[in-house]
């Protein structure tokens, strides 16, 4: 998609004022320092619904300049509703390339998924967090998790993760699974689900993590060390499924299920559009050679 | 197929054109004018301008007339351009003493330095549906005349007769601290006043009214009187850096309520009365006095009250007080959640198999 000419007329580039960008760079620089730390900043109002993507689209507006080319995803999908709202602010606002190819874009922000395809060094990750505090299911205090992370004291996550294998045989989080990151500090990698986990392991791309409602920007620095939180004996396991994805046949990707009529009937594809497309390009490619 | 749940784009143009065709409503009903919901739906106007946070009545009544009257969706687009504005100048504190009052009531004096004035008020109307409203023209007869213009004239507060005694903890400026602002800083625990009743003052109206009622029921009871409740408007100063004296910029309508309530003392404190306070643009007296009602039982641990209430409890009560907040989480559940409900899929029908197995073993073993 090919940017227009002009911004929207009385607001700065990508919304906000240039002063609020420099205390959001701020606190990234900040958390980038101290990897998986949340850091408190004072996020602003902004034009969508908080719970929306509002902590997201502080992070993109802060690290975007006009050579930036932005895809969005949600759920792994360019064209849901949510992900088509936030491409189209920024390109009002910020007047930038867009794309929904993932090795097209300088600048991702996501909701609830990893792209598949690797990321490198030259791209950014920004993830929209609904909740980024790990510890909040079992401590509903801020004043409280604060001091357990600054005391490193995870035992409460330890004994949940415990307390699900010994009622249910295993680890019964599917998504949202926390990972602790450079060996120190405990991280809610923002609702991925688990499968998703294991490509936040030294990630070549800088990861930006930002949460608008609750104020909090967190980081994982480039090939950082992220470990997903396991047992020994009960070591972590990533989602499979019996099926292979119904239009590009991958049975690598992370599959989304639809429902086809009121049998029973399903079916099983990639959530990951862009993948699943090129996948299915390429396919048809080779039968046409 | 597959498609139902692609081509966002297409359809949030047409939500949007559905949107501005259901706004509009009938087209034979003339269009309602921003002037006509600015002068006649003043109390909707007041409260979006309160809890959005900007006193503007003409970009209040926009945000109303564009929300199709939806006030918490008003207050948010009120709240999303206020973000956009350059801070010019902070003001000097407002002096509500040098209010020109246009109500003013005590509930704990008959009669106070300044008189009640009881105003504009929907206290003791009959709740009865006025059906001269419904014919077409609606001219009221003329106002009243007022009593004394009040302007330039002091009228001191309750709390302020009462600290000449002695009887009421002492309201101490803290000159040499900065005033928090939640605009700018995000909200940490333990919070300052400063920074609880900023927060408290764009707070949703129905949370605070509910939290203040509980307080009155038992959950944290804080034995209050309505030492006043005064609306009318005060004069808004600056201080600009090449002047260095102040200058009146303007005046705004408020609502301030000051709650006195019961104090037994403690081993620091002889037995006094304690202060909760309210304040909101426009005529917010309901909230005013919610609100004041919820600063007190916020006090508690400053206090050294029992802490058994959520009233009384800070994080639970400011953090989800802002409705932009709260309705935006509540509502992001229509967003897809269908990639996390695939992994939850998978984790349940992989824990009903094991389930089975174990019945079956245990069947088995019978």
């Amino acid at each position: 998609m090919r940017p227009s000419d002009d911004t929207l007329a009385g607001y700065n580039f990508a919304y906000l004022d240039e002063q609020t960008k420099r205390m959001i760079r701020r606190a990234i620089l900040k958390a980038v320092a101290i990897p998986g730390y949340q850091v408190p900043f004072a996020g602003r109002e902004m034009p969508l619904p908080y719970g929306w993507g509002t902590g997201g689209i502080q992070v993109t507006a802060a690290v975007i300049g006009p050579d930036d080319t932005l895809k969005v995803i949600d759920q792994g999908a360019d064209d849901t509703t949510n992900a088509v709202s936030i491409r189209r602010f920024f390109a009002t606002v910020a007047n930038v390339a867009t794309t929904e190819k993932t090795t097209e874009a300088t600048v991702i922000q996501t909701r609830h998924r990893i792209p598949e395809k690797p990321l490198t060094e030259d791209q950014i990750l920004v993830y929209q967090v609904p909740i980024p505090e790990p510890l909040r299911w079992m401590e509903a205090r801020e004043t409280e998790t604060r001091k357990m992370h600054a005391l490193e004291d995870y035992g409460v996550m330890h004994v949940k993760l415990y307390e699900d294998i010994a009622h249910l045989g295993r680890i019964a989080t599917s998504y949202d699974y926390p990972v602790k990151v450079n060996g120190r500090y405990v991280m809610a990698p923002s609702p991925i689900p688990k499968f998703d986990n294991p490509k936040m392991d030294r990630m070549p791309a800088l990861q930006l993590f930002g949460a608008g409602r609750e104020k909090r920007i967190y980081a994982v620095p480039p090939y950082t060390r992220v470990e997903s939180l396991d047992f020994e004996d009960h070591p972590f396991e990533v989602q499979t499924w019996d099926h292979a994805c119904a239009l590009c046949g991958s049975t690598e990707s992370y599959l989304d299920e639809v429902v086809m009529d009121d049998q029973g009937g399903r079916m099983f594809v990639c959530s990951d559009t862009d993948f699943c497309g090129e996948r299915q390009a390429a396919q048809a490619r080779e039968a046409a050679e | 197929m597959y498609v139902a749940v692609k081509g966002g784009e297409r359809a949030i143009d047409n939500a949007h054109r559905l949107l501005d065709h259901e706004r509009r409503g009938d087209t034979a009903v003339p269009d309602l004018s921003l002037a006509q919901i600015r002068e006649q739906m003043t109390l909707a106007v007041d409260r979006v301008m309160t809890e959005g946070s900007l006193y503007d009545r003409d970009l209040a009544a926009l945000a109303i007339k564009q929300a199709r009257g939806d006030l918490m969706e008003a207050i948010f687009l009120l709240r999303a351009y206020r973000t956009t504005l350059p801070r010019l100048a902070v003001s000097e504190p407002v002096d509500t003493a040098r209010m020109t009052v246009r109500r003013r009531i005590s509930a704990t004096f008959k009669d106070l330095p300044g008189g009640q004035v009881l105003g504009p008020t929907f206290d003791y109307t009959h709740r009865l549906l006025d059906f001269r409203l419904a014919a077409e023209a609606d001219e009221p007869p003329p106002a009243p005349a007022r009593g004394e213009p009040r302007q330039d004239e002091t009228v001191p507060r309750v709390t302020d007769l009462l600290n000449h005694e002695g009887l009421i903890e002492r309201e101490v400026p803290a000159d040499h601290v900065p005033v928090g602002d939640i605009t700018r800083e995000p909200l940490t625990f333990p919070a300052g006043r400063d920074v609880r009743l900023q927060t408290l003052a764009r707070g949703d109206e129905g949370w605070l009214l509910g939290l203040a009622y509980s307080t009155q029921r038992g959950y944290g009871k804080t034995h209050p009187f309505a030492g006043e409740i005064r609306m009318g408007e005060v004069a808004v100063e600056i201080v600009p850096e090449e002047l260095g004296f102040a200058i009146d910029i303007g005046d705004v309508t408020v609502t301030e309520c000051q709650m006195i309530n019961q104090f037994k003392g403690s081993k620091a404190a002889p037995p006094q009365f304690t202060r909760g306070y309210g304040l909101t643009f426009g005529h917010g007296e309901r909230k005013a006095m919610a609100m004041a009602l919820v600063d007190r039982s916020l006090r508690a641990a400053d206090l050294g009250e029992d802490l058994v209430a959520p009233a009384q409890d800070q994080e639970f009560v400011l953090s989800h007080c802002d409705n932009v907040e709260a309705s935006g989480f509540v509502q992001h559940l229509k967003l897809p959640h269908y990639v996390d409900f695939q992994g939850e899929l998978v984790t349940v029908r992989a824990m009903r198999q094991d389930h089975d197995k174990r019945r079956e073993a245990a069947d088995a073993a019978e």
